[in-house]
């Protein structure tokens, strides 16, 4: 088997082995609506780590995304609630994402400052700018939202998705596409395997850094507008600590965080194995959620360990 | 007057009388002091006391920025001790209808205070001995740490009501608030230890060039372990303050943020984030100015939620101010190839 | 155009970094369809020069002329790597490895995909990716599966893909800079080959290497810097490898005679010795033993070892074979503190990177080994600090303006002498000293080499490792020669120049 892929195939053997687990223990596990919901409750999760996914690549990091999407939240219920039109309202959204995420990326590669800080002083912002639009929840009661949140599209054994799962997949399918087969997308990963190198093989590394983090911004964005769908509302205590789940997807999904190496594909199982772990503590009954964090610390452990190991191991080989 | 704007604090420390002074304009009996109860009063007072916690975690906070690492796990670990603490605690009714504790006051602290520096110090391991990049180190324990202390608490806020316990965060010794001597006296011996050993200089050499102190012969390992360790052990410290002062743990809340509000105080206070030189007074004074914009911004009847704002502005602000190409924009050069990327 | 036109005409090139000026009004003059190397040992600017060649730095004065495609010369101003590849100008950098996790076709084409057309989907072509790679690379002599990730092929692949790389973008200048060192005789022919067809193109190449041999075999002229100023350009057939290597090291002018120097006591045991001392990739295995108060000159060209030799012995880089001996006891020291304490010490080559602790203080600096020895609880309190760093910093004649200056405030010649005072402080058995001189004023120098000879005098063993021939036969007592990462030869005191030069050169 090529060797690239084995990060690859250790998540999707670890999702494989967590769904056997699951529909040996419990009765009803293995049901298509139950492996369908895993995409339909993390949609928003998964636009997200897709754009976080770029950004590792490139050897950076964005802790924005949770606020950037709460804050989309927030500003799609103001918009609606003031009267406009819903796919202005959304399109506006997209923008400003976009904006906020190269904003970020200017200063990160125009003045050299560190990814960690900018994000994390943009999640600050964001958050901040959340709380300034209101400190309660709002409702979103526009027709076209109720309507695009409640439809339901079969898929066949008598599942259905919803548009936001839908949405996700698209992003997923358009991700890979652009990271395998476009300039950029190479870029991208040179940029992870050496920035400097990349520099001096005359690779546009400044561009396509501030991209990166563009694409963050706008994947954020849409993660908003997902989550919009799935809450209906507005709040700025959405998604708190999404950025972590965003980064322990993309980590148990192989990609190294020094960058470089990885699929966007293994983000989608990351984003799945994150799924199904809540799933079976629900169907388990009798453990409280907060196993969940501990088991996702675990797993993420585990993996940057593993990662650590593989580096040694190919530098020893070099 | 050139001389003293040089000196490192200057900036800190007319920064914060700037916003003592917006504060005392804007609302008047804001400097007053008086003395009730027993111990000292007033808005001033309330600001040290308040800021006890965020002092006592910015001080573990700036010897690891100072080696070049980041601990995002703060908070996380200041939730896990005030749970064990509380846990441990408990409080029932004896048969006098006095409040008992489970385990005497000192075992149960003891104990918090020992996990604390137990996660301080598996986050020093897996910085130093599996080479994990400081943010996803600490990262880790962020995310499974809360998770843990939940699991303690069954999801519950865990309330004291053995009062002794309260000692720590409503207290007042000698007039003033118990917090704030823990703070200080935790500040004086870190002085005193920098400034009595080598560890001051090790600590800047470490983080100023880790290979040429390496070359040097320091052991830069070892030193690196401690100062994670430590660090756990002031948010365990810190963790203690605030449940003493709430009077329970919530593994949700208690610190929820706060590893942010550190790294801007030790940044607000000088320090650079690229690490080498340090200021433990910088950090203090970091601590206090976050403070006192909090009050300000509430005594301006201004919406709290102004404050993360300002915040977010105000460390983008102190990052680019410390950023050479930046510096080198405002002073109108741009050469290329001035910093090696 | 092979008329042997001048292609690339670069004059009074300057450039300045802080505490050190990398580049003095060099010049360099490339011609159609000729090789020309550049040479000089290191910091004398090659590297540098080459980055503003091709954009990576901006010159702070001079001007860069290039012959374009229709035959007029026209000033030009690299602005980035990118942009010199636009022009014309392509290079193979010393520090450019191959991006490793990428596979070794992209690594060639990256930046120039082939592009499948849009009724095809499309996106970048990779069959037609892998074929032109497999294509150039069997110009080359290579023929492996492009599709392999470029971080798992040995060094000499990794080169020449990148050398296929610089070829595939029809440049009219091509820099290679270190192509060679880690090629076998083979995969070399084939490169000289490789560059031969480029010649008769009318391709202007630039190659630097400190291979002698390769100088002679492939190129038609060679220019010379050294310390960052031009020492002048020659043609091949009229300099000889000696003249050469004398051009690249400098014959300095002695003002006053050398102090004195007792040599070490012939029945006295060695105070270090080290037998099969080697490390895979890094070292074939050295033998080497030094007694007190003798001073071991180690003499040999940039890449022959001399750097690496010197870390094993103290430690900081993990030997994979060997036995080290201090003062007769087997010792294990496993890392730089552990040498310390067995009274080693070692002033690393370059001191910006691994020497000074630029924000400290003079005083700090020097301090700083002594107080790690002393560990943590036994501390030099500032005044302590302070007695020891004057008492030094007369002793050496250190210029600064206070004890507490920044030491990165101080000239670079100062900086040396200051972590030769940290060393000091420590009274060490064994001082290893990796180019002291490198980078100073004559003056300097002299006062430098001097310490050097009163240190041996006092009984301290001290490894002296100069690029510079000439300081190292005025004071070793013994010389070991080193070519190519191993141990070419051991001269005794008395040999001259020429001797070192010979074997350095290549052994008969």
């Amino acid at each position: 088997m090529n060797r690239r892929l084995l990060p690859l195939s250790i998540t999707v053997l670890l999702f494989l082995g967590m769904a056997a687990f699951g529909a040996l223990r419990y009765p009803g596990f293995l049901s298509p609506q139950v492996f369908l919901n895993l995409l339909i409750d993390n949609a928003f999760l998964c636009v997200v780590a897709v754009g976080m996914t770029f950004v590792i690549l490139s050897g950076g990091i964005d802790l924005s995304v949770g606020a950037v999407v709460a804050l989309t939240t927030m500003l799609s219920a103001a918009l609606l609630n003031a009267g406009w039109n819903p796919w202005a309202a959304m399109a506006t959204v997209l923008v400003l994402g976009a904006a906020f995420g190269a904003f970020q990326g200017l200063l990160i590669q125009r003045f050299g400052l560190a990814p960690f800080i900018v994000t994390l002083a943009g999640m600050f912002f964001a958050r901040g700018c959340c709380y300034l639009i209101s400190t309660e929840s709002i409702p979103i009661g526009n027709a076209t939202y109720t309507a695009i949140a409640q439809a339901r599209i079969p898929v066949g054994f008598g599942g259905s998705l919803t548009v936001g799962a839908v949405i996700a997949v698209a992003v997923v399918l358009v991700a890979m596409r652009v990271a395998h087969s476009t300039e950029f997308g190479r870029t991208v990963y040179a940029i992870g395997g050496g920035e400097s190198s990349a520099r001096l093989m005359g690779l546009a590394v400044g561009r396509t850094r501030i991209a990166v983090y563009l694409l963050s911004g706008l994947a954020a964005a849409l993660g908003g507008i997902v989550m919009t769908f799935y809450m209906l509302s507005g709040y700025a205590l959405h998604a708190v600590g999404l950025e972590l789940d965003a980064i322990a997807a993309v980590v148990i999904g192989g990609t190294l965080l020094a960058g470089g190496v990885g699929y966007v594909a293994g983000t989608l199982f990351g984003v799945l194995i994150l799924g199904i772990i809540q799933t079976l503590i629900a169907f388990d009954g009798t453990l409280s959620t907060w196993w969940t964090r501990i088991v996702v610390g675990a797993l993420l452990l585990l993996f940057c360990l593993l990662q650590r190991l593989f580096e040694a191991r190919s530098r020893k080989a070099a | 007057m050139k001389r003293l704007a040089r000196h490192a604090l200057f900036w800190p420390t007319l920064t914060l009388l700037l916003l003592i002074l917006v504060s005392a304009i804007f609302h008047p009996g804001f400097l007053a002091i008086s003395w009730q109860n027993g111990h000292l009063f007033g808005n001033l007072i309330d600001i040290l006391n308040r800021a006890a916690p965020l002092i006592v975690v910015s001080l573990g906070m700036t010897l690891v920025i100072a080696v070049r690492g980041l601990d995002i796990s703060v908070g996380a670990v200041m939730a896990i001790a005030a749970v064990v603490a509380a846990l441990m605690v408990g409080g029932s009714f004896s048969a006098d209808g006095e409040v008992v504790s489970e385990h005497p006051l000192w075992l149960s602290l003891a104990c918090a205070l020992a996990v604390a520096t137990a996660c301080g110090l598996w986050n020093g391991l897996l910085v130093v001995k599996a080479g994990m990049q400081p943010i996803i180190a600490t990262l880790i324990l962020m995310v499974a740490g809360r998770g843990i202390a939940q699991l303690l608490t069954g999801g519950q806020i865990i309330t004291v009501y053995y009062p002794p316990f309260f000692t720590l965060g409503n207290g007042h010794w000698a007039g003033l608030p118990a917090a704030l001597w823990v703070a200080a006296l935790l500040w004086l011996a870190l002085q005193l230890l920098l400034s009595r050993t080598a560890l001051g200089l090790f600590i800047r050499a470490i983080g100023g060039n880790p290979e040429a102190a390496r070359v040097a012969g320091v052991r830069a390992g070892a030193l690196t372990l401690c100062v994670y360790t430590f660090c756990g052990l002031a948010a365990g410290l810190a963790g203690l303050i605030v449940s003493s002062n709430v009077k329970s743990a919530d593994a949700n809340s208690a610190g929820q943020l706060l590893e942010l509000d550190a790294i801007l105080a030790v940044t607000l206070g000088g320090t650079a984030l690229t690490g080498g030189r340090f200021t433990l007074a910088g950090s203090v004074l970091g601590a206090l100015i976050i403070q006192t914009l909090t009050s300000m911004i509430y005594s301006l009847g201004v919406p709290p939620e102004v404050n993360l704002v300002v915040k977010a502005v105000l460390v983008f602000l102190v990052m680019l101010l410390q950023s050479p190409d930046f510096r080198a924009l405002l002073a109108g050069l741009t050469r290329r190839g001035n910093t090696a990327r | 155009m092979n008329d042997g036109a001048i292609v690339l005409q670069a004059r009074d090139i300057s450039r300045a970094f802080p505490g050190v000026q990398a580049l003095n009004g060099v010049g360099l003059t490339l011609r159609a369809g000729e090789v020309h190397a550049l040479m000089g040992q290191n910091g004398a600017g090659k590297s540098t020069l080459i980055k503003v060649l091709t954009g990576v730095y901006a010159p702070d004065a001079g001007s860069i002329e290039l012959l374009d495609r229709s035959g007029e010369r026209r000033a030009v101003s690299p602005q980035s790597p990118l942009h010199a590849q636009e022009l014309g100008i392509s290079a193979v950098h010393q520090e450019s490895h191959l991006l490793p996790n990428l596979s070794v076709a992209e690594n060639i084409c990256a930046g120039r995909y082939p592009r499948r057309p849009w009724t095809r989907g499309g996106g970048i072509d990779w069959r037609e990716t892998n074929r032109r790679a497999r294509e150039l690379l069997a110009g080359l002599g290579i023929d492996l599966d492009v599709t392999r990730l470029a971080g798992g092929l040995p060094a000499a692949v990794q080169q020449l893909a990148a050398v296929a790389r610089a070829v595939a973008g029809d440049a009219r200048v091509l820099i290679l800079d270190e192509p060679t060192s880690s090629l076998d005789a083979e995969e070399v022919r084939a490169l000289f080959a490789l560059l031969r067809r480029l010649r008769e193109q009318g391709v202007a190449i630039l190659f630097v290497t400190h291979f002698l041999d390769q100088v002679y075999e492939i190129c038609d002229r060679i220019t010379v810097l050294r310390n960052g100023g031009f020492v002048g350009e020659y043609a091949c057939a009229k300099l000889d490898a000696r003249g050469l290597v004398a051009a690249m090291v400098g014959r300095e002018l002695v003002d006053s005679p050398p102090a004195p120097h007792t040599p070490a006591s012939e029945s006295a045991p060695p105070v270090l010795a080290a037998r099969n001392l080697s490390r895979r990739g890094q070292l074939q295995p050295v033998d080497l033993e030094i007694k007190p108060g003798e001073i071991l000159g180690l003499a040999g060209l940039l890449g022959s070892g001399r750097t690496e030799l010197a870390r094993l012995l103290f430690a900081l880089d993990p030997r994979d074979s060997g036995e080290i001996r201090v003062g007769g006891q087997i010792a294990d020291p496993a890392d730089p503190s552990d040498a310390l304490r067995l009274g080693l010490g070692f002033c690393p080559e370059d001191r910006k990177h691994s020497g000074i602790v630029a924000e400290l203080s003079v005083r700090e600096n020097i301090a700083l080994a002594l107080q790690a020895r002393m560990g943590l609880g036994r501390f030099l309190r500032p005044a302590a600090q302070r007695e020891l760093a004057e008492k030094l910093v007369a002793a050496l004649g250190i210029k600064t303006a206070s004890i507490d200056t920044p030491i990165g405030q101080l000239s670079g010649g100062n900086q040396q002498k200051a972590i030769i005072a940290r060393w000091l402080a420590t009274q060490p058995r064994v001082l290893i000293l990796d180019e002291p001189t490198r980078g100073i004023d004559v003056a300097a120098k002299q006062e430098l080499m001097n310490e050097i000879l009163a240190l041996a005098n006092s009984g301290t063993a001290v490894v002296f490792i100069s690029a510079e021939i000439e300081e190292v036969v005025r004071v070793a007592d013994r010389i070991l020669v080193m070519r190519d990462r191993a141990k070419a030869g051991e001269l005794p005191r008395g040999a001259g120049e020429d001797a070192v030069f010979a074997m350095i050169a290549g052994g008969q």
